[in-house]
């Protein structure tokens, strides 16, 4: 699952009624989607916004562990992994 | 294990398709994303864990990326040494998939516009035959994080209990470099992806862009290998083996594939599309990840950034400041120092051929420099484990070749004045200093030593004089051991025959 | 000082200028009427237990000398979208209940440095995914004028706050009207900067390219004057604007003096027609635009064919962002962590998601991990950012003849709590006129026009303008409220009922 939810199956059965819908009237989209119109994806356009390339304010470790479910003294815990890097 | 067919006969009835994908860690301060510093710059390496992180590379919730202007400017560097097109307009996009060392469960990378595209590189395989590969693209994305597994025997993520994440590499900025599908390196598909890889590294080194050492996996290798049948149209299947970050394992891995790929086909089986991974123990690969829905990327503009649009002037500036390409270079340099091509092959492949560059700038004539670094470094290097450049300085070497020259050393108080040096005790003139180890260049004391040899050999004058010069063989010896090794035997040999003359 | 709670920030900073009033005693009287309605309107979801130290500070400091700024000193709430390091932040959901973030949002910290006083955290919908302020994770806020009734969303927490008296100032955040629409069903005002115009940086992101970061407030000068203090270029923030901004407040005070109408021309979209509304907002925006054409500006109807298309590509941009914004949410480095006896970490980052996302965080997750999946990526996310361009092109369109478009801000007064809550479609008709300024970046102010006649709940006037000129809206704002509070002879809150007990 992309969305990495573990859905039970009464939401699995009420979600897909509702997204069937949601999907339908959204669909109309592409009504005037042509090819000759160029896609937005910022609203306001810019570019070439860089940083300069010097260190700033970093988290001290403590700050950096401070919300972690699970830590050894430096670094987080996760449980077993099954799948590999990508 | 898999069966494997003989590598000749996998190559008669089949042709190697390779293609090679390539991340160049950048020697930018600060991240790509964040001004983090970089684990990648020595300035900061050796940090400990969690310590070159901020609320971005941490994916805290509110925190937002910003585009590193230098690394910006590296990447278009490397795209033009690789002879690439640089993209008037660039985009940013999100890679996404959940996996525990990226903190945002997605990568920032480029997807259909990315900042340099369609290149090529020469590449000399190791006698000397010039081979272009070519470019697909060249973007930039950010590093992931590192994961140590936990429990289990291997260390390894089959087995573990449990896994530790670092994110002081996330957001490392990357150049990913893709090249085409390589046709025609035929049997020398291994040796070539191996060329490839060195020469990659060694165009990120000229341009100064990355540390590129590889056993800090600065430049990392991903090879992607399929076989079809003599005189066939249509690619075969094509395995990507992950992570094969030294040259020596790229060039075994590639033959690996070839020859299990190979198997499987003659046997009328087919490859699955997978992932495989490396292992450097065995020299084998394993299988990985099959190609599923998991692959489905959901890229899309990253809306927290803008487009890079570099200008042609800037574009211009750094192609006007780039360093001589590897392969000129080269060709440059064999000419200058003449070398042949064995040696200068010899230099080559082992990396060497900035530290020789160097150890003749410093001041030693090219034959000396090329013997010390191929030869008693090379064997130090190896010994203990390391980069032979990292062992010591061009500098030292000259100087060391100097004292040699001047005839304050022998070749054998040399290389242990080396070892002085390499082991910290200081520049070569120190050691000498330091440990007593110049030749002894006072005759009187010499002469003395020769006086008590011939003592207690009194034979040996009597054949000397009667025509017997060799004999004098045993005299050096003699005194040679007397003076710790410490005597130019030559001024020995000529003060014993001037005795034998009085 | 029973009265310092209905003060406006304007006034309540001129008091504590003077030496009226101090800080602490506006921070306490304000935590008094939380204390005392709260419990009944919900708009906290945090109130913090050190704003009176920190009035007391501002207070030491005025009363050493030092030169404050305007503001200083006046109590501020903060939508919970936004990251404070010294409350929790957990934008309304189960999966960062309690989480500190280790830094402050850029216009927090600006706000802090400008000596406001934060006084707590506001309720919202779970991600600001929302109009109603129901899909909170930690229960729905309950507007001030009738509570059986929705405040809007998603920043029903910060409208309810200042219309309940229990905060002069709030900032909130507005993807598609979590601003404006709230305004609109609670009586007050909410501005909407041009995309860029604040920055987003701390803003704990719903959908990053409609994303903006405001003022909530009762008076269209108190909008002003805290854009004012949270505006301008932040380095954190890519996408934020390096214009040099005028003086909203500025802008407002001159606005007051209605000089601004005269020949004004403000266009009205044939597109949304009357018919599209509830009656009591057809007419209430309707008598608002007579009020503005006698004071001298000229109606213009203007078409924007293609504002039908825009909910249908909101919901689509806006879950597809959403769903990668969301993915950092995964039980390894913040947040909630649901146990799994022998649970891999995939297991556990599914079932925790599964346990810390509400219905509707679900819904548009896997809406969104839908609309960019490589099959359908060209038919829906693809034709979405197409629509966004023709959106803006009936801006341009619109803005070559006229200096401001006027709409209702949203087509119904506050519907009751529950009514829509099954109904995703409908509740994301809500959006219908607020929209199409986030697809577009353009600016947005929703200001009271009045009471439905139907109903008798409050209904708002929303004012658009080219980006970049956010100062035109504060111009217009100001001289129609001017003109409506004296028709009305007091502020429109002025009729909200009385809340009676309720205490937190
Ligand atoms: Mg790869
Ligand atoms: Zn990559």
């Amino acid at each position: 699952m992309l969305a990495r939810i573990q859905l039970s199956d009464d939401e699995v059965t009420s979600l897909t009624g509702e997204l069937d819908a949601i999907v339908s009237n959204i669909a109309k989209v592409s009504e005037v989607a042509t090819s000759d119109v160029a896609a937005t994806s910022h609203p306001i356009p810019l570019q070439n916004v860089f940083r300069p390339d010097e260190p700033g304010q970093m988290l001290t470790l403590e700050q950096a562990l401070q919300n972690a479910p699970d830590a050894d003294s430096d670094r987080f815990r996760v449980t077993a992994i099954l799948g590999e890097e990508q | 294990m898999a069966a494997l067919m003989d590598y000749d006969k996998a190559l008669e009835i089949f042709e190697p398709v390779i293609g090679l994908e390539v991340h160049v860690e950048l020697n930018t301060r600060t991240k790509m994303f964040s001004a983090s510093g970089n684990p990648a710059n020595d300035e900061f390496q050796g940090a400990g864990p969690n310590t070159l992180v901020s609320p971005v590379d941490l994916g805290l919730p509110g925190s937002m990326p910003t585009v590193n202007a230098e690394a910006v400017r590296k990447s278009i560097s490397l795209g033009l040494a690789l002879g690439c097109s640089i993209a008037p307009s660039s985009r940013f996009a999100r890679k996404n998939y959940f996996y525990p060392d990226l903190g945002k469960n997605y990568q920032i990378s480029q997807y259909d516009e990315p900042i340099a595209f369609e290149g090529s590189v020469e590449v000399e395989l190791e006698d000397g035959t010039i081979f272009t590969v070519p470019i697909e693209r060249a973007h930039m994305e950010e590093d992931a994080g590192k994961l140590t597994h936990v429990g289990g025997s291997t260390g390894r993520i089959q087995g573990a209990d449990h896994s530790l994440v670092d994110y002081n590499r996330a957001g490392v900025p990357l150049v990913e470099i893709v090249t085409h599908p390589i046709f025609g390196a035929e049997h020398r598909a291994p040796e070539l992806a191996k060329a490839y890889l060195g020469t990659i590294r060694d165009i990120a080194r000229s341009l100064g862009i990355s540390e590129a050492r590889m056993e800090r996996g600065n430049v990392r290798c991903d090879a992607n290998v399929s076989l079809r049948p003599r005189g066939a149209e249509k690619l075969g299947t094509r395995t990507e083996t992950k992570n094969v970050n030294s040259m020596r394992s790229v060039e075994r891995a590639v033959r690996y594939e070839i020859r299990r790929q190979a198997a499987i086909l003659a046997d009328g089986g087919t490859i699955t599309q997978e992932t495989r991974h490396w292992h450097e123990d065995t020299g084998e690969t394993s299988p990985g990840r099959p190609k599923s829905d998991a692959d489905d990327y959901r890229y899309f503009p990253e809306p927290d950034l803008l487009p890079v649009a570099p200008s042609e002037e800037l574009i211009e500036e750094l192609r006007a400041q780039l360093p001589e390409a590897p392969a000129v270079k080269r060709r440059r340099l064999k000419a200058e120092w003449g070398f042949t091509d064995l040696e200068f092959q010899d230099v080559a492949n082992g990396g060497l051929t900035d530290v020789v560059e160097q150890t003749i700038a410093a001041g030693a004539a090219p034959q000396s420099a090329r013997k010390w670094w191929t030869g008693e470094i090379t064997r130090l290097a190896n010994a203990a484990d390391r980069e032979p450049a990292d062992m010591v300085s061009p500098a030292h070497v000259a100087q060391l070749q100097q004292l040699v020259d001047a005839g304050t050393l022998t070749d054998k108080l040399a290389r242990q004045v080396l070892e002085g040096v390499i082991a910290g005790e200081g520049d070569p003139q120190q050691v000498v200093d330091a440990r007593g180890l110049a030749v002894v260049s006072d005759d009187g004391a010499l002469i003395a030593a020769i006086d008590d040899a011939l003592a207690a050999q009194p034979d040996v004058m009597e054949k000397i004089k009667g025509g017997k010069v060799q004999a004098a063989g045993a005299i050096i010896g003699a005194v040679m051991k007397a003076m710790k090794g410490q005597a130019d035997a030559a001024r020995v040999r000529e003060l014993i025959l001037e005795r034998a003359q009085a | 000082m029973g009265d310092i709670i209905r003060l406006t920030a304007a006034e309540l900073a001129e008091k504590l200028r003077s030496g009226d009033v101090s800080s602490a005693e506006a921070t306490q009287a304000h935590l008094d009427r939380i204390a005392q309605v709260d419990g009944d309107v919900h708009a906290f979801l945090h109130v913090s237990d050190h704003a009176v130290e920190t009035a007391r500070d501002i207070d030491a400091r005025r009363l050493a000398g030092e030169d404050l700024p305007e503001l200083a000193g006046v109590p501020l709430a903060v939508k919970d979208v936004l990251v404070t390091t010294d409350m929790p932040s957990t934008s309304a959901s189960k999966i960062l209940e309690g989480y500190m973030s280790p830094y402050d949002a850029t216009v927090v910290a600006r706000a802090r440095a400008a000596g406001l006083v934060p006084l707590g955290k506001t309720n919202m919908d779970e991600f600001a995914m929302g109009s109603s302020t129901e899909h909170s994770a930690y229960g729905p806020t309950h507007n001030p004028w009738d509570l059986d009734r929705i405040p809007g969303g998603s920043g029903g927490g910060s409208a309810a706050a200042v219309a309940a008296f229990e905060a002069p100032l709030a900032l909130g955040s507005d993807t598609g009207g979590s601003i404006r629409q709230p305004a609109h069903v609670t009586g007050t005002v909410g501005v909407k900067p041009t995309y860029g115009g604040v920055s987003r940086y701390g803003a704990i992101a719903l959908a990053s390219s409609l994303d903006q970061v405001g003022p909530v407030t009762r008076t269209v000068l108190d909008a002003g004057l805290l854009h004012d203090v949270i505006g301008g270029h932040d380095p954190h923030d890519a996408t934020s604007l390096t214009t040099e901004w005028p003086s909203f407040a500025a802008a407002a005070r001159e606005g007051a003096s209605g000089e601004v109408l005269r020949g004004l021309r403000v266009g009205v979209v044939k597109e949304l027609p009357d018919d599209g509304f509830q009656p009591g907002v057809a007419r209430s925006f309707r008598d608002a635009l007579a009020t503005l054409e006698a004071a001298g500006a000229e109606i213009v109807e203007i078409s924007a064919p293609n504002f039908e298309y825009a909910v249908a590509a909101y919901y689509l941009i806006l879950p597809a962002e959403a769903s990668s914004n969301l993915a950092k949410f995964d039980s390894v480095r913040f947040g909630l962590r649901s146990e799994v006896a022998g649970g891999t970490v995939e297991d556990v980052m599914s079932v925790t998601r599964d346990a810390g996302f509400g219905p509707e965080v679900k819904r548009r997750i896997i809406l969104g991990t839908y609309a960019l999946s490589a099959g359908y990526y060209d038919a829906y996310y693809g034709s979405a950012q197409k629509v966004r361009t023709l959106i803006q092109q009936d801006f341009a369109r619109a803005f070559a003849g006229v200096d401001v478009i006027a709409t209702p801000s949203a087509p119904t007064t506050a519907f009751r709590l529950g009514e829509k809550i099954d109904d995703p479609l409908s509740m994301y008709l809500n959006d219908l006129t607020t929209i199409p300024a986030n697809l577009a970046g353009v600016p947005g102010i929703s200001i009271p026009s009045g009471l439905a006649h139907d109903d008798g709940l409050p209904v708002g006037i929303q004012f658009l303008a080219p980006a970049h000129e956010d100062a035109r809206l504060y111009r217009v704002g100001a001289a129609l409220e001017a003109l409506l509070v004296d028709a009305w002879g007091g502020p429109l809150l002025d009729r909200a009922p009385a809340l009676e007990g309720g205490a937190r």
